[in-house]
């Protein structure tokens, strides 16, 4: 557990950068880790992360497959949005854990 | 002592040469797996692993139910291999396997192939067993990049930090 100065608040964080207080989040804080891993944040990456943090806050398993058919983007758009390591990176700038799942 | 700085895998070329259903999947979750941590991924079918990528075969494939000593039960018993060999057990079972999958949203295998795609990833079949089985590029799913040799994979694998994985 660490403190990190993202946007100019300190938000708390684990040993790789992901958040670890979901309230603790905001679009500020979102545009600067999205600059640190190279991504531009767009209107559709806002309604993604939306998407995504809300599947996070009830409780469901990130896959790429799920968010292909998340009606927002399909798995390609996904992966051309957030380039390398696509759901690593959008969970991060969404401020929600690392996903768990294999797929 | 002075630490060592890991430099992460660049590219995978997974192998599949087995067409049941437990063998396809390890490939392509692996597959997956690396097209997700940005790794270039390529995987290569060859043998009965074609199946894989044959369309009229590919959402079909089977686990076996004879010579499976894993195989067990639903409740743990284990699976007595003359059940597994009546008719209609193998296709049964296989049927349940792939509903288990669905529900850990594990995708059927042609999307499970259009996943690995999207993402980057590049699907090849085996010439010499494509020859062997008779098989053309239009009996295979439309996104194979090609069927090749394995002089064409060995120059596929070049460069450095690449790993070759026979599933």
């Amino acid at each position: 557990m660490a403190i990190k100065t993202i946007a100019g608040v300190n938000v708390d964080v684990n040993e790789e950068g992901y958040m670890t207080d979901a309230s603790q989040w905001n679009k500020e804080i979102a545009a600067g880790i999205a600059a640190e891993e190279g991504v531009e944040l767009t209107d559709q990456h806002f309604e993604l992360i939306d998407w995504i943090r809300n599947k996070v806050a009830v409780g469901d398993s990130l896959t790429i497959r799920a968010i292909g058919k998340s009606g927002i983007v399909d798995a390609k758009q996904f992966y051309k949005m957030f380039p390398g390591a696509p759901l690593k990176k959008a969970t991060k700038i969404a401020g929600v854990p690392k996903p768990t799942s294999c797929i | 002592m002075e630490k060592v700085k890991e430099l992460p895998l660049k590219k995978v070329m997974l192998i599949c040469s087995k067409g049941n259903l437990e063998d396809v999947y390890a490939a392509l979750v692996m597959a997956n797996g690396a097209v997700m941590e940005g790794i270039e991924t390529k995987l290569f079918f060859t043998f009965f692993g074609l199946d894989a990528i044959t369309r009229s075969k590919m959402d079909k494939l089977h686990t076996a139910t004879v010579g499976n000593p894993a195989m067990r039960m639903p409740g743990g018993l284990p699976f007595p291999t003359l059940l597994g060999a009546l008719p209609g057990v193998e296709a049964g079972v296989s049927s349940m396997m792939r509903k288990q999958m669905d529900a850990l949203d594990m995708p059927p295998v042609s999307e499970f192939l259009e996943l690995i795609v999207a993402g980057g990833g590049e699907i090849y079949a085996c010439k010499l067993a494509a020859d062997m089985f008779k098989l053309t590029k239009e009996d295979l799913w439309e996104d194979v990049s090609g069927i090749i040799t394995v002089g064409d994979l060995y120059e596929m694998c070049a460069g450095e930090r690449v790993q070759i994985i026979f599933t």
